[in-house]
């Protein structure tokens, strides 16, 4: 048999979460195979059950501090189920659409300015030691300073509208618990047009590094894939609610406002012995070929149009590069982030000017259900909640799908291409060349936190492996 | 004054405490005036550099890798730093310690991910156990469980300015002086 190395890259950094990659080479440096392993499991699924169901929106998002009111809101669908809240009143539902747009805001912000554009700014191969977000103080402060701002707006828009940054408590089953004071909204008016500004800036950024490399970002980690979101019934953009679309590479429909509560009979999860992280295909496809992509690139394909202004422009632009077909460059995923960081803080002043926010009637109940459904679209793509509650009001059953979990299988495909084109063959391995792996791994800007819940958590790693599984070399830069 | 040194590390824990040490927000530009970053998620250092001053730990132990990792932060740092329920109590990855009427609560909630979801396709019904996954432990651990810790610093997460104050205090030497209110848990 011949030999084969296997690299290990432990832990990935700048991505949330824990993960690690290995690299499996032959006697050439051929990469043989390469995968994206979930290292960490916590068993969510199991222990949420026997507990009481309004329990369970602020404890779920003690999953992922990254985007927890995703889970929070994703919970709270669910459980406006569970309460037979079948119309929020127009506050409730406001307020959460509020909290949701500042989380994406303030999400997509984080990824791009803390954890990416030192590989965009600076070089994919550039020196490690200040390939992070303080290289990027040092060295252009005044950006720095935008993303930090810009952050931060977002999470005063969760504290406002959550109670707390980081695992609030605003949503509860069929409704909210607060509305909006008129000193807070005029506190977020004073600075909005500075973070629309800003959010064009960035948009800037993304795009130019996109049409300025595009022979690099057409070859980057490119490969042909469905994709899956919720649109609204008109097809436009909603991020906080809508039914399922899923397209095929070829931008042909697989299925259309697919109401969610019926996604068990659409998608499924396969497990493999090699990662906690399952991998979700769609049924009528088969687990071989039905694996699809979601997120922020998915959502520019799916969606017909965006309703906001300045947002709306952008896509145009954005899907013009491709002439209406999918989008399928890892790269892009980038761009297609800061569209949505623009929507968000056009939504975000729509809403601000929206006298129901400081509306009073914050609650409906209507009649009990046994089993509830909550989809959102969060930062990273499409999240599923489905619980089932007793006449205890206890939990009896729990199944997440978050949204890295669906970019699994197009992670490691991205993973094994970069390998292959920037690895095999090589005689040495370098830092620069495993770099290029992580920045793979990084547009996808997986949560790995998310993806632990039942699941598992991952350090991202490089190992070197030799045919008999024997660990041969971490790369020297990584000891 | 020499910058301290520092280093940071997430490992059962949501890295809300990671991001609650973002909400210092501006102040991020007086830090890196005050400290040097050793080994943390949010830069490409994946081994530690030199010995560092302070290890702040987001999270207690759920698998072996955890272990080793807190073990060698505790080899390679002067003062250990418990952030946020997770480490110091083990937070909501330790309920599955305390799953009732089950003698094998990790296997429970195996089964219960991989077997017998509704959703799953598992064909040859094998739960995840390739070499490159690390062990999982019987039970989730507390960081002091494992080594001796010096510090905590309470709540889910505790805040950025509960954070700020906690670190400017250690820096210089001096007591926190928080008041009660405010590591307040919730
Ligand atoms: S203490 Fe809370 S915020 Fe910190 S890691 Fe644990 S769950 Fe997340």
């Amino acid at each position: 048999m011949a030999k084969t190395r296997v690299i290990e890259i432990e832990p990935i950094t700048r991505v949330e979460g824990h993960g690690k990659v290995t690299i499996h080479l032959d006697d050439h440096n051929n990469v043989r195979e390469a995968r994206l392993h979930v290292v960490e499991f916590r068993g969510f699924e199991r222990f949420i059950c026997g507990r009481p169901y309004w329990e369970v929106p602020v404890i779920v998002q003690r999953l992922c501090g990254i985007c927890p009111v995703s889970h929070h809101l994703a919970a709270s669908k669910a459980m406006d189920m569970i309460v037979g809240a079948k119309k929020l009143t127009p506050t409730a539902e406001k307020m959460r659409r509020l909290m949701h747009y500042g989380q994406i805001m303030q999400s997509h912000v984080l990824h791009f300015f803390h954890l990416a554009s030192p590989d965009l700014l600076f070089g994919f191969d550039s020196d490690p030691e200040s390939r992070n977000v303080i290289g990027v103080i040092d060295k252009m402060p005044e950006l720095a300073v935008q993303g930090v701002m810009m952050r931060k707006f977002g999470q005063e828009i969760i504290k406002a509208t959550a109670g707390k940054k980081i695992h609030g408590t605003g949503a509860v089953p069929g409704g909210v618990n607060k509305n909006l004071s008129i000193a807070e909204r005029d506190g977020f008016l004073r600075d909005i047009g500075k973070m629309k500004k800003w959010a064009h800036g960035a948009l800037d950024i993304a795009r130019k590094y996109s049409l300025d490399n595009l022979m690099a970002v057409q070859a980057f980690a490119v490969f042909n894939s469905s994709h899956l979101s919720l649109v609204r019934e008109d097809g436009a953009l909603d991020l906080y609610h809508g039914n399922l679309r899923a397209l095929d590479a070829g931008g042909n429909i697989i299925f259309d406002q697919v109401d969610y509560r019926r996604f068990n009979d659409y998608l499924m999860e396969e497990v493999k012995p090699w990662s906690y992280m399952k991998f979700p295909f769609i049924k009528s496809r088969g687990h071989i070929d039905g694996w699809y992509r979601v997120g922020p690139l998915s959502r520019m394909n799916t969606i017909g149009f965006i309703d906001t202004p300045e947002a709306g422009k952008a896509l145009a632009e954005f899907k013009n590069l491709t002439r209406g077909m999918p989008n399928h460059m890892s790269l892009a995923y980038h761009w297609a982030r800061m569209i949505e960081t623009l929507h968000c803080v056009e939504k975000i002043e729509e809403l601000l000017n929206d006298p129901d926010l400081q509306g009073t009637d914050l609650m409906v109940k209507g009649e009990r259900a046994g089993e509830g459904i909550g989809v959102i679209e969060a930062p990273r793509g499409t999240l599923f909640h489905h619980y089932k509650v007793d006449e205890n009001d206890l939990v009896t059953f729990c199944n997440l799908i978050v949204s890295t979990t669906h970019n699994n299988e197009a992670m490691n495909r991205a993973v094994k291409k970069v390998a292959q084109d920037h690895i095999s063959g090589k005689p040495k391995i370098t830092e620069g060349m495993l770099n290029h792996v992580e920045v793979a791994v990084r547009a996808y800007d997986p949560c790995l936190s998310c993806a632990t819940h039942a699941i598992g958590k991952m350090p991202l790693a490089i190992e070197l492996y030799d045919a008999d599984g024997n660990l041969i070399d971490r790369n020297s830069q990584y000891l | 004054m020499k910058k301290k040194r520092i280093s940071t590390i997430s490992l059962a824990g949501c890295f809300g405490c990671h991001m609650s040490l973002l909400d210092i927000d501006e102040r991020i530009l007086e830090l890196v005036k005050l400290v040097e970053f050793d080994r943390s998620p949010v830069n490409d250092l994946k081994r530690f550099k030199a010995r560092c001053d302070i290890g702040f730990i987001e999270g207690g132990c759920c698998n072996e890798e955890n272990v080793h990792t807190l073990r060698k932060f505790r080899r390679n740092c002067d003062v250990l730093v418990a952030v946020g329920q997770c480490a110091v109590m083990g937070g909501l990855p330790v309920m599955r310690n305390a799953i009732m009427h089950s003698d094998d609560p990790l296997r429970e909630c195996l089964e219960t991910a991989y077997l017998n979801s509704p959703y799953v396709y598992n064909p040859t019904n094998d739960i995840p156990n390739d070499p490159a996954l690390p062990l999982i432990l019987d039970k989730v651990y507390t960081c002091a469980e494992v080594v001796k810790m010096d510090y905590q610093i309470p709540g889910c997460p505790p805040s950025g300015d509960i954070l700020w104050q906690a670190i400017v205090a250690l820096l210089n030497g001096r007591p926190s002086d928080l008041p009660s209110e405010v590591i307040k848990f919730d």
